[in-house]
């Protein structure tokens, strides 16, 4: 044989492979079947159960005063922007106007999660493009939010700070210090951050040109959170539906209009600075008040349809209640951003490599609980 | 020739980058040994502080006279969404007024089931349960989850609860 006979005559096949369930890059059970040729992809079908807990159905079964405790497994590092959505959808239910401490303090919560998540998430996106260092630092930093969240709502992770009528306790007495604390500390931090991954050329060849997300395709899809902002979409739930003390701050949302995965990165880079002012405008204006509404020991919402939407550190959760009156819910729903975001991953990895499809998976910053449920 | 100094160019941003991320690890390297956060644990286990409301897990307060603060109300049962307590009590005639009480006999916890979500401390009319912050639950067995709380022949005191609402 020639040359050309050789070149002519080999046609090259596709095959499957299975990325995950237990894939070192991916952050969770997610399995992905991709059919690529070579190393290219050409075909990225998520399979998803593998950790389905049917939440949904287990919130059917529960009071709403137990329902909030769930939602902290829904989607672990906005565990509290979680509690609140399913709060203030019960509260709007009930017609309970909650008193303005409770809104400043669920403001300053929802944002300090959202810092800790976003840390989190940029610590493995670094993780993921091979830069082992950017981990250690970021979780340096979300160290000290935990310790904050320790001594104020007891918990770490999973932390059940909300309750239908306001919060399990009053903040502690040195919160307002280490907030502070924090803040100064990490607003020197993040220039690092920038220095050590935004600003390397390696780390930006990986992500330029990657993934990319068309506005029409982004709204399409329902692509939402800082995964639509990076194309350029206007989505922020804060600040079209202001909830809480989101009306009374005043704050940028952060919109770029390139739509690959450096500016989806990039997004979240500087929403932790928003995330910085606005905690910054709340600390010392705290009113005083009572920190819960007394309600009824076993709530009962009155018969009808109730949904109250969010921004979580990945996009919009929505939260949609139907009541018949009893003491739980008749059917309950939830509106993830994690499974909007996924439903794209197909159309924005055909013709990339497979270890561009860990950037781009990093980039629209998945986690797998959120997406299962 | 464009294209080749593009190259090379590029060559040295991505080598002035890496430095430049390099100077800052290389800052953390060499700073003084107090600004070190890594904690040796579990070598610095006696000296680890948490704040008071930290949930690891439940326990049941009992005083110098054996005296616990559960009237066996079973509020906790009712209130816990996984079904991670049983109170299990009988009726029991009090010696002066004469009248039937419900006494507790085994307040059953089981660790394996609790998300601590702190829904029963709160419910808890007569703060009798508490979360401590004993964080090492792990255990070689599982029938090792399942603790009863209250220790045995430990009554219930109605002193003992007022003195508590009192604080």
């Amino acid at each position: 044989m020639t040359t050309t006979d050789v070149n002519t005559n080999l046609k090259t096949q596709e095959y499957l492979i299975n990325m995950g369930p237990q894939h070192p890059a991916a952050h969770g059970v997610l399995r992905l079947i991709l059919t690529v040729d070579g190393e290219i992809i050409h075909k990225v079908d998520p399979d998803l159960g593998y950790i389905h807990r049917s939440i949904e159905k287990m919130c059917e079964r529960d009071t709403y005063k137990q329902i909030v405790h769930l939602t902290d497994r829904l989607d672990y590092l906005s565990s509290h922007i979680n509690n609140e959505a399913v709060c203030l959808a019960v509260e709007n239910a009930l017609g309970i106007e909650v008193p303005d401490r409770v809104k400043y303090i669920r403001t300053i919560m929802a944002e300090l999660t959202r810092l800790a998540s976003h840390q989190l998430w940029w610590g493995v996106m670094g993780m993921d493009i091979g830069a082992l260092t950017a981990f250690m630092y970021a979780f340096r930093d979300r160290e000290m939010i935990n310790d904050i969240m320790e001594e104020t709502v007891g918990a770490r992770l999973t932390m059940n700070y909300n309750i239908p009528g306001g919060l399990m306790f009053d903040i502690h007495p040195g919160f307002q210090k280490k907030v502070k604390d924090f803040i100064k500390h990490f607003r020197k931090a993040l220039p690092e951050y920038n220095t050590l991954l935004s600003d390397n050329i390696i780390f930006k060849k990986r992500l330029q040109g990657i993934g990319y997300i068309s506005k029409e395709d982004a709204i399409a899809y329902g692509v939402s959170g800082p995964s639509a902002r990076g194309s350029g979409i206007s989505c922020d739930v804060r600040k079209i539906h202001p909830y809480s003390a989101y009306d009374k701050v005043e704050f940028n949302e952060i919109l770029i209009e390139g739509g690959d995965s450096y500016d989806r990165y990039m997004v979240r880079m500087k929403e932790m600075e928003e995330s910085m002012n606005i905690i910054d405008q709340l600390i010392d204006n705290i009113p005083e008040g009572d920190f819960q509404v007394k309600t009824p020991a076993l709530i009962k919402l009155p018969k009808g349809e109730y949904y109250q939407k969010v921004e979580t550190a990945r996009g919009e959760l929505g939260v949609f209640i139907i009541s018949d009156g009893k003491k739980s819910p008749y059917r309950f729903k939830f509106r993830s951003p994690g499974f909007s975001n996924l439903s794209i991953l197909d159309k924005i990895s055909r013709g990339h490599k497979i270890a561009d499809l860990v950037a781009i998976m990093s980039s629209l910053d998945f986690v797998i609980p959120d997406i299962d449920r | 020739m464009n294209a080749i100094i593009n190259y090379f160019s590029e060559v040295l941003n991505g080598g002035i980058s890496l430095l430049k991320g390099m100077g800052i690890t290389g800052k953390h390297f060499v700073r003084s040994p107090k600004e070190i956060i890594t904690q040796q644990y579990p070598e610095n286990k006696d000296t680890l502080v948490f704040g008071e409301r930290f949930r690891a897990q439940l326990f049941m307060e009992h005083n110098d006279e054996n005296q616990i603060r559960c009237d066996a109300c079973q509020t906790c049962e009712t209130v816990c969404p996984n079904g991670s307590i049983e109170v299990v009590w009988h009726r029991e005639a009090d010696p002066e007024t004469g009248k039937k009480k419900k006494v507790l006999d085994k307040y059953v916890y089981h660790l394996s089931m609790c998300t601590f979500c702190n829904l029963c401390v709160l419910a808890c009319p007569t703060e009798a349960i508490k979360m401590n912050q004993e964080f090492e639950t792990a255990v070689y067995d599982r029938s090792e989850l399942t603790k009863v709380l209250n220790k045995p022949g430990s009554k219930f005191s109605q002193d003992f609860v007022d003195k508590s609402l009192e604080k």
